[in-house]
């Protein structure tokens, strides 16, 4: 008897505990910001500065009052940098957490392997990957935070044409972002009216590129060389590079551009250029340009919050998080449809990457001068141009 | 005897399709059903792979290749070629057949540590294959994949149909139609396994030796059952090209094949309902430990290893030799 009181009592409590809080959850339902990213495995290097960027701005936006006056909710997978996981994820994070937009995707593959239900879903999502196929064509839905190869080979190439070169040689990784960047080099050349006068690859776990790079050298006309890719490889190049005398201007690409491809590379990095973002020279840059303030801040903010170094990569996540804030401020709702179209037509919005005009035929908003040219003097990144 | 013996073979069969009706009611979104329908298909695969592990004693590492190579089929077919999904999926089947035969002859004379090593030499070739032929695969970011399609009608996973006057969803169809797969897989695995086919399978894992001197074409018997489960695994990965709807040669890659192969040992090796629930739990733990990013793979390791050590035959065969001992007991305490 006095066991079914209790028990009777119990039910009630837990009743009453469950409408409590759905009747608080009601009062302020937060707006759910959904992430897939790389956090752990080969793309860690991507998804682990993202999160914490993300992380440690959700809760500043908080504490500052959130967002319509809700609190933001971050709600994140690991996709352990496997397309198909971050797939499972996407769905989950529309269908099964319902959330009102996505920021994530660290890497291509795993961008593309959400795309299609993305779309279908009709859920604003802002990607933080790299390759100019998430963008272009243009897909509804999609936006991306990322400068595209495309760029970074304009870039590097009009930097070479003011330097009078017209004929390279090309090195590249066989991976993704490598062979990709490959592409877009080489018809960015045909169009700039340059040559690629070699055009060598290597794989990912090479450890020697001596035998590639001889033969760039000994090809008739070259004038320079770029080295598009990823990871340990580009360092390993640069190495080679610089054991085999070669004089000649040495391009690497945004791929690399971190503290620690120069710890990797020491002193053979030394007179190499690439594009990058402004993040790596906060203080070099001038006191007009529109970024400085906001590259400076996040820098700071971030390497106060996770002492540790701040990463191109992260500030992917940091633009992509402020696109969407501002995308739902301007919209007044978390109304898809409404966030979507506001996210279209945000122009002149100052990220750490660049300054954000989007339009309905560019889901990306930043033109190739929002990466700046970089040369390592005395081991350190000086700003060009 | 054999009347028994066919009702035991149904039974597994119909509690298998018993539980496939009953579970959309423990479903409650579409991520579920979209859960649930990757398990089927990749359940189906793991039943054919083990007929070749389970049955005839043949390790193959390589296993994801062959699923790969049927996503890929179906998706440069449908998506660049424009063939319609069925022609695609059958001629994708015939022709990773072929290969596994054509690979399979002289990679079987193979035994032990020879014959996985080749096989995941295989499977390591299709996906350097997949990932550097960029103009057809789309290389290592993938390529997409259109929605299943028969007669101009499209199974999408988004869309909503009315079948036989009932209105249901993409996701729902795509549940229907996964949980029908895998019980033609089912039984057609049982069927094999029983059949004349099946017995010679089973005399080669015994004893190839043994086998080969009773009059068993070892040779023949081994290859046929790898052509069968890569046709399995083809077909699958076609299927599983069509619902994911994007693929990248991780489809194909080593770890993939790992995992088929972790499946079949942590169910139950020679189990076909065994390997179901094996597929079933390793689909599942990503998600069930998504809350726990740091600790997933210290977790994942722990259960294979606890299992290994505490039900080295597999999850179902275990569990059914412990509850048949409990009832023995049980009915011997009685009398």
């Amino acid at each position: 008897m006095f066991k079914t009181v209790i028990r009777r009592a119990g039910k009630c409590a837990a009743v009453a505990a469950a409408g409590l809080m759905m009747m608080s959850a009601q009062a302020a339902e937060p707006i759910k910001i959904g992430s897939f990213l790389s956090v752990t495995g080969p793309a860690s290097f991507l998804g682990d500065p993202e999160l914490k960027t993300l992380e440690m701005y959700v809760e500043k936006i908080n504490e500052e009052g959130g967002v319509l006056g809700r609190q933001l909710e971050l709600i994140h997978y690991d996709d352990v940098g496997n397309a198909s996981s971050a797939r499972n994820f996407a769905s989950r994070l529309i269908r099964s957490d319902q959330v009102d937009i996505i920021v994530g995707g660290s890497t291509t593959g795993a961008t593309m392997a959400a795309v299609p239900l993305v779309e279908q879903a009709q859920v604003p999502f802002i990607s933080l990957a790299g390759a100019v196929v998430i963008t272009n064509p243009v897909k509804k839905w999609v936006f991306k935070t990322p400068q595209t190869d495309r760029m970074a080979a304009e870039r590097i190439l009009a930097d070479m044409k003011d330097r009078g070169i017209t004929k390279f040689g090309l090195i590249s990784g066989t991976g993704g972002f490598g062979s990709s960047g490959r592409t877009q080099t080489l018809e960015v050349a045909e169009q700039m009216g340059m040559e690629v006068v070699a055009d060598e690859t290597y794989s990912g776990s090479d450890t020697d590129m001596t035998a590639q790079l001889t033969n760039i050298r000994n090809t008739n006309g070259v004038e320079a060389v770029l080295n598009f890719g990823f990871g340990q490889g580009p360092a390993i190049v640069t190495r080679n590079y610089a054991q085999l005398g070669m004089e000649l201007p040495f391009y690497q690409s945004h791929g690399v551009a971190s503290d620690s491809f120069l710890e990797l590379a020491g002193s053979s990095a030394e007179g190499l250029r690439l594009p990058a973002s402004p993040l790596l020279v906060p203080d070099s840059l001038p006191n007009d340009d529109p970024q400085k303030e906001v590259v400076q801040n996040y820098k700071a903010e971030y390497e106060a919050r996770w002492d540790s170094k701040v990463s191109t990569f992260g500030a992917y996540a940091y633009d992509g998080l402020m696109l969407a804030v501002r995308a739902m401020e301007e919209a007044g709702s978390t109304d898809p449809e409404a966030v979507r179209n506001a996210l279209e037509n945000i122009k002149g919005y100052v990220g750490v990457t660049g300054v954000f005009n989007m339009s309905p035929e560019d889901h990306n908003g930043l033109d190739p001068e929002s990466f700046r040219i970089l040369e390592v003097q005395n081991g350190e990144w000086k700003l060009i141009d | 005897m054999l009347n028994t013996f066919m009702q035991s073979r149904l039974r597994g069969l119909m509690i298998l399709a018993l539980i496939l009706i009953i579970l959309p009611a423990f479903l409650g979104n579409p991520f579920h059903y979209e859960l649930v329908t990757q398990m089927a298909i990749i359940a189906a695969t793991v039943v054919g792979l083990n007929l070749l592990v389970g049955f005839a004693g043949q390790i193959s590492l390589g296993h994801a290749g062959f699923f790969g190579l049927g996503a890929y089929f179906t998706g440069i077919a449908t998506g660049t070629y424009g063939w319609p999904s069925v022609p695609a999926l059958v001629v994708g089947a015939i022709v990773v057949g072929f290969i596994a035969w054509i690979v399979g002859r002289p990679i079987l004379r193979l035994k032990g540590h020879y014959l996985s090593m080749a096989t995941l030499a295989v499977g390591f070739i299709i996906a350097i294959i997949l990932n550097n032929e960029r103009a057809l695969t789309g290389g290592p970011d993938g390529m997409p994949v259109p929605a299943f399609e028969v007669f101009g009608w499209e199974l999408s996973a988004f869309g909503s149909y009315s079948l036989f006057g009932i209105d249901i969803e993409g996701f729902q169809a795509w549940y229907i139609f996964a949980s029908v797969v895998l019980l033609v897989a089912v039984w057609f695995a049982l069927n094999l396994i029983e059949s004349p086919i099946g017995r010679a399978l089973r005399s080669v894992h015994g004893s190839e030796v043994a086998a080969s001197v009773v009059g068993v074409n070892t040779a023949k018997y081994k290859s046929l059952v790898f052509v069968i489960s890569a046709i399995y695994a083809s077909l699958m990965g076609s299927l599983y090209a069509h619902f994911q709807g994007f693929i990248t040669p991780a489809v194909a890659s080593f770890e993939f094949s790992i995992l088929f192969i972790t499946m079949v040992v942590l169910g139950g090796m020679g189990s076909t309902f065994g390997v179901i629930i094996g597929a079933v739990v390793l689909k599942l733990l990503p998600q069930v430990l998504a809350d726990f990013q740091e600790l997933e793979h210290v977790m994942f390791g722990l259960i294979l290893m606890l299992t290994m050590i505490f039900m080295p035959k597999g999850l179902l065969p275990t569990l059914t030799a412990f509850v048949s001992r409990k009832m023995r007991k049980k009915a011997g305490g009685e009398a």
